[in-house]
């Protein structure tokens, strides 16, 4: 155990490798839920999950439970999920409409959609004491922060600190990316997500996103299987649906995989660059091109459709497939327990041939019954239980190692897509969350 | 090797069968001493209810029910066509499983209640023949890692409900529930079957299925690698 953790914490990072107590220890994990989920921007959903008055979403930043909810004035505010009384729990769903106003199941406390407290039985019990209905303290407490981009709906419980914009910096493109794909420039989230539990530190998954090494070996079964499948369609009609690609994609070779660049950007934030080939030349393309080029102009059009991303990372809980309209979110839970919840997207004026296509990656990659997250899973409970025994100390990131470099606008690169630069970035911001800069 | 474990396996699944037969004559013996009209009505007229469990099963269904009204007699029939797809899940024979479905079978584990069609929003599962097909071969992949663990289940079917029945089509609804070995520890599954079973001349075989988890909304604690 650290009991001195900001000291400490800097000898468990290393510039190549990493301690890997940084990925069990209770006092670390607990750090994190302070210094890093307890501050910066977390995504708490979409403006189109909560269309109407008194509609809401649960959702826990770090440890804390909040509730997004919409108010008469049509704002969207983020309060903390509790009764101000006696600490209970307000909207007890995951999702669902609270109607006029919220009621406190113990003693009825009422309080309007935006958290003021509206009325409290027997007021007059409280004359005299501090806490009078003009009190505050009477009221909900709303996050530190609420702020959006292109209806993305971020909140931070810290009063101080970077704005949104400043916070996402070049990962920004991750929302302008997926809302520019939209012939209406915007889109609406689809009402219900996946989750999945996984028995790992959150780490594991953010460091997976941009690892472009494990595709192939952790996902040959299922890609050897569609290619098989694929190409035996193929054989029989001339074309396969796109989804079996999909698939075998993450098969490719090694060297092709080596090809895919990343690009590692300050606070941990980074790019996974385009590898599927998702514009195909079929008449739902075709059509979906066209409704863009009628919205933006040619030329516009073709720079939102040929912007080169496979997904795009907000270090340290999101990682957006903006081609494909889906994002993850990681609420982490415990050392070695992360929820993660995947929501999908419709972008709005684009053909529904174009979303059921994308729904195919979703539901293969990411549902409760997926192939490919199946084994990312298992490698990374497997890779958990390692790190919590003591059979070695430090996590290797030295895969190009010494060989990083660095484009004007500050992000890290390295000419081998397979290079470990995702990593020692990700490290590299995690240490300034944890010690402040210090 | 496999091909020995494929074999034991269907020596056991016979072996079930014939059981189920023995049990069955006994059973039937009993009414059709009291009844020997119904006896000589059955043998006359044996029912042409359609069913894909092994031959000596449908005949017992046909000598065992002749008497009763026709319903009872598709609903034997159904029955044992569920049991026999949880028998197959069970002893893990994905191609058998897979061949229970009609060409253009689907079968289908949506998220909500409300979902309707099988195609066009989030699904658990939403599968047709080929996609069926790579998750078996992936399965049956030497390097499919999250098959490695110790692996089982246990299926148990009931409260089966006939909803509908056509000249060509049964429309079953049923209960299940679903035990699963991971490593060292056990799930719990449960939920709603729908069948829509289409009579075919080598018996019925699987136009949908759909499967509604009771828990299809929470979080799913690690993934379902196989059909529910």
């Amino acid at each position: 155990m650290l009991h001195e953790p900001v000291p400490n914490l800097k000898k468990l990072v290393e510039p190549d490798r990493v301690h890997r107590l940084a990925y069990t220890d209770p006092e670390i994990f607990e750090l994190e839920i302070k210094e890093i989920f307890g501050k910066i921007w977390v995504y708490c959903g979409h403006e189109s999950q909560v269309k109407k008055p008194g509609d809401y979403q649960t959702l826990t930043i770090g440890r804390q439970p909040m509730v997004m909810i919409r108010g008469k004035d049509m704002k969207v505010r983020v309060l903390y999920n509790r009764c101000p009384h006696r600490g209970v729990e307000l909207c007890g769903n995951l999702k669902g409409n609270a109607g006029e106003a919220l009621t406190c199941s113990y003693h009825s406390w009422r309080f309007q959609l935006d958290g003021k407290v509206e009325s409290i039985p027997l007021v007059k019990g409280y004359d005299g004491t501090r806490m009078s209905l003009d009190n505050p303290d009477c009221s909900m407490r709303a996050a530190a922060r609420v702020d959006s981009y292109r209806g993305f709906v971020f909140a931070s419980l810290a009063p101080e600190g970077p704005s949104l914009p400043e916070f996402l910096g070049a990962a920004k493109i991750a929302f302008d990316d997926m809302c520019d794909r939209a012939p209406d420039g915007e889109v609406e989230v689809v009402p219900y997500c996946h989750r999945v539990i996984q028995h790992s530190n959150w780490k594991f998954f953010m460091e997976n996103q941009l690892d472009a090494l494990h595709p192939s070996v952790t996902h040959q079964s299922t890609g050897a299987a569609s290619a098989w499948v694929e190409r035996d369609i193929k054989q029989k009609t001339g074309e396969a649906p796109l989804y079996y690609h999909y698939l075998s994609a993450f098969t490719m070779s090694f060297d092709k995989w080596d090809s895919v660049q990343t690009l590692n950007y300050p606070r941990g934030h980074g790019i996974l660059k385009g590898y599927m080939g998702l514009r195909p030349d079929d008449p739902d393309t075709k059509a979906y091109v066209a409704a863009m080029y009628k919205s933006y102009g040619e030329e516009k059009a073709e720079k939102y459709l040929s912007r080169d991303i496979h997904h795009v990372l907000v270090y340290p809980y999101l990682s957006v497939q903006s081609p494909l309209q889906q994002i993850r979110v990681l609420r982490p839970i415990a050392p070695n327990k992360t929820l993660s919840e995947i929501w999908h997207f419709r972008l709005k004026g684009a053909p529904e041939a174009i979303y059921r296509r994308s729904l195919w990656y979703y539901n293969l990659v990411n549902s409760p019954a997926t192939m490919i997250n199946a084994d990312d899973l298992e490698n990374w409970t497997k890779g958990q239980w390692g790190l919590e025994s003591s059979g070695m100390d430090w996590v290797s990131f030295h895969r190009d190692y010494g060989r990083d470099q660095e484009n004007a606008d500050g992000s890290i690169y390295s000419k081998n897509g397979t290079s470990e630069a995702v990593m020692r970035s990700q490290f590299k911001a995690w240490t300034e969350y944890l010690t402040g800069g210090k | 090797m496999a091909a020995k474990k494929k074999l034991a396996l269907k020596k056991v699944v016979k072996k079930a069968a014939k059981a189920v037969k023995k049990t069955a004559v006994k059973k039937a013996a009993k009414p059709a001493a009291k009844k020997p009209a119904a006896e000589k009505v059955a043998v006359k007229k044996p029912a042409a209810k359609q069913s894909a469990v092994k031959k000596p099963v449908a005949k017992k269904a046909a000598t065992k029910v002749a008497a009763r009204p026709a319903v009872i007699d598709t609903q034997r029939a159904v029955e044992q066509f569920l049991y026999q797809q949880s028998e197959i899940l069970d002893t893990r024979q994905w191609q058998s499983f897979i061949d229970l479905f009609t060409n253009d079978g689907i079968y289908w584990v949506p998220i909500t209640l409300e979902q309707t069609e099988w195609e066009g929003s989030p699904s658990i599962f939403a599968e047709d023949k080929l996609m069926m097909e790579v998750r078996m071969r992936r399965v049956l992949h030497p390097n499919a890692w999250s098959q490695a663990p110790m692996w089982a289940t246990n299926h148990l079917v009931s409260n089966v409900v006939i909803e509908k029945e056509t000249a060509t089509e049964v429309r079953v609804r049923s209960r299940f529930q679903l035990m699963e070995l991971r490593r060292d520890t056990v799930r719990h599954f449960g939920g709603t079957y729908r069948h829509t079973l289409v009579k075919s001349a080598g018996g019925y075989k699987i136009k949908l299925q759909r499967v509604d988890m009771f828990n299809s909304q929470a979080p799913y604690d690690y993934v379902l690698q196989i059909w529910v």
